[in-house]
């Protein structure tokens, strides 16, 4: 076994023991910790791609003594070493990116906490991703949604403290359906691994037997993790959860909480359920239905809202909706467009987040639309990055959103029956889109007669730019050299099965 | 169908607590009574798995009296996972009965609608 092989488990081991180093440390100390860490993280799965690619398999590490039926491991394939990279990167950046706003907002004394806190979400997330046991991803599954939980609330005022109970209560309503499918899928398989269990599921789905049960468990893990990622009708605590925390929080909840649990339920379908037995299953048509559903009224409500910051958050409803109609077409190819959606939404999202508060920040801090007219002049930085970000969103080639939706396209004319209405919802959902992203681009670009309030000087925010740069640089490559990633998607989706 | 449903009535009860406190943390207003919601579901998928770990005539997997044959006891599986979702349990609940006292001390109530129309017009 080579060294590499250890990469995945060290990096979760890592991130846990700096949690716990730095709930002891100053503020100044707990950052450069969480910098070093997210950092080394991400070099070492960088490390594990490129070691995945060059043997071209994936590779099991046993944690513990005890092998395959008993123990518990840990699996990495091109796909799960990507999206750690991919997660570390955006968590850099964003934290760079909202760092100024964090010490203003944030009292002084617990702005180490919220250190503590990130480590334990990037373990978490990490575990997410590598695991190979069912109950390690809901043990895991639950420390994420605590983590996310302290990150809506460490800005402390009425506001956070409700979204933050808001979204305990849906994420706990996710996690009890998720842990009742996991003990019947138990208590039908007799396993914990998913490879076991995938094993056993396709016996059970060739004898014909137990056809309710599976039925059931896979209705139980869909919705469950549904609802923790806020598929449409289950939204309602995002708006605020995204709207009011930190600028940081927001940004990383919208670009990696949810979308850690949409990999979790791809991992499910691919290595535990099994494409065909899912795909027969019809849960793949409720999932297609609720995402077309979502888009549109994730739009729809996103127009209604003054509020730039909740708009974004209501952008984010009709975003998942789209992955998730990806995942309902039931094809390879949509399959594919999904996790491509999932890496175009985190880059831009967080962008848009960032790019957001420096607007507002000019603006008095109100952040209704009539006080963010010109802004972008007094903010050039963050008008261009929100500029960027919205074209990206509306689906302008160059940028990633671009690709995606025409990787969602794609899959949905080779399906027959989803085609007519997938292409027409992706039709009006990109006009809804581009409605109220272009609204507020020309809004920052109206000028103002009198200068309410003063600009700000490019000194007072290197890291800040540099942090948007960076994401305008990760969406332009996202849309121009698509392929490449394209082939990397689907190289890890073959090594899945 | 009916038959089975019978005999394992174990599991049927569960179920039953499950739909219960999923109903009581979903549609409740008061804060607290969301909290013990959240606790029957999570108890109900204990006693699921405990209903279905247990073989009759075996005991738990200690060994006593020197006796080491496999047929004597039960897997000790789905008890380990019963003590793992009890920990997360009770952390859970610990979060959220913090978050509840944070909001009872600014609000003066534990219903959550009430304190999101106050929170509109405070229009914060």
């Amino acid at each position: 076994m080579g060294l590499i092989q250890n990469f995945p488990a060290v990096s979760i081991l890592l991130c846990l023991f700096a949690g716990i180093i730095s709930s002891g440390l100053k503020k100044q100390a707990a950052r450069y910790v969480n910098t070093i860490l997210i950092s080394g993280v991400g070099f070492l799965s960088l490390c594990t791609l490129m070691y995945i690619l060059e043997t071209g398999e994936a590779f099991v590490y046993v944690m513990g003594k005890f092998p395959a039926p008993w123990g518990n491991e840990i699996r990495a394939g091109v796909l799960e070493a990507f999206m750690a990279l991919f997660f570390c990167i955006i968590m850099l950046l964003s934290l760079a990116g909202g760092r100024k706003k964090l010490a203003d907002e944030v009292e002084d004394g617990k702005t180490f906490l919220y250190y503590v806190l990130m480590d334990l979400l990037l373990a978490s997330l990490l575990a997410l991703v590598y695991t190979n046991d069912l109950f390690t991803a809901y043990v895991f599954v639950e420390i994420n949604t605590i983590a996310a939980c302290g990150l809506i609330m460490i800005r402390q005022n009425g506001r956070t403290i409700e979204a933050a109970a808001r979204y305990m209560i849906m994420s706990l309503l996710g996690s009890g359906l998720l842990l009742m499918g996991l003990c019947i899928l138990y208590d039908l398989t007799g396993h914990l691994l998913m490879s076991n269990i995938k094993e056993q599921m396709g016996w059970i789905y060739l004898s014909g037997q137990y056809k309710m049960p599976a039925l059931v468990t896979i209705a139980l893990l869909s919705v469950g993790l549904a609802i923790k990622s806020a598929l449409f009708p289950f939204h309602a605590w995002l708006p605020d959860a995204y709207g009011y925390s930190t600028v940081s929080s927001a940004a990383i909840l919208s670009s990696l909480v949810s979308k850690g649990y949409i990999f979790l339920l791809i991992k499910i379908i691919y290595r535990v359920i099994g494409f065909e037995v899912f795909y027969e299953s019809r849960i793949v048509d409720v999932l297609f239905a609720f995402g077309l559903m979502g888009m549109i009224f994730g739009s729809i409500s996103a127009i209604r809202e003054n509020d730039v910051r909740r708009m974004i958050a209501f952008s984010s409803v009709a975003q998942i909706g789209y992955i998730y109609m990806g995942i309902g077409m039931g094809t390879q190819a949509g399959m594919e467009a999904s996790i491509f959606h999932i890496l175009s939404h985190a880059a831009t999202k967080s962008l848009l987040f960032i790019a957001a508060i420096g607007l507002t920040d000019v603006s008095g801090g109100s952040r209704q639309f009539i006080e963010l007219t010109g802004s972008a002049y007094r903010n050039k930085w963050a008008g261009v990055a929100f500029t960027v970000g919205s074209l990206s969103m509306v689906g302008v080639p160059l940028f990633s959103g671009f690709i995606s939706k025409l990787l969602f396209a794609q899959a949905a004319v080779q399906n027959d029956v989803k085609m007519l209405p997938a292409l027409i919802v992706l039709g009006i959902s990109t006009i809804l889109n581009a409605i109220y992203f272009m609204k507020t681009v020309i809004r920052i670009y109206t000028p103002v007669e009198e200068h309410k309030y003063e600009s700000i000087a490019f000194k007072n925010m290197k890291l800040y730019v540099a942090a948007l740069l960076c994401f305008i640089i990760l969406n332009v490559v996202l849309g121009v050299s698509s392929q490449p990633i394209v082939d990397l998607i689907g190289q890890g989706l073959a090594m899945f099965s | 169908m009916g038959a089975n449903l019978f005999s394992n009535y174990g599991e049927a009860v569960a179920m039953i607590l499950f739909g219960i406190g999923f109903g009581n943390l979903l549609l409740q207003n008061n804060l607290i009574k969301k909290i013990i919601g959240l606790n029957i579901m999570d108890t109900a998928i204990y006693l699921f798995l405990a209903e279905k770990g247990y073989i009759e005539n075996r005991v738990a997997p200690i060994v006593t009296n020197g006796v080491q044959s496999m047929e004597a006891y039960i897997n000790p599986i789905p008890s380990g996972l019963v003590l793992t979702g009890i920990v997360v349990s009770v952390s859970v609940s610990a979060l959220m009965l913090s978050i509840t006292i944070r909001l009872y001390q600014r609000y003066q109530t534990l219903d959550l609608d009430e304190i999101s129309t106050r929170l509109k017009k405070e229009g914060l």
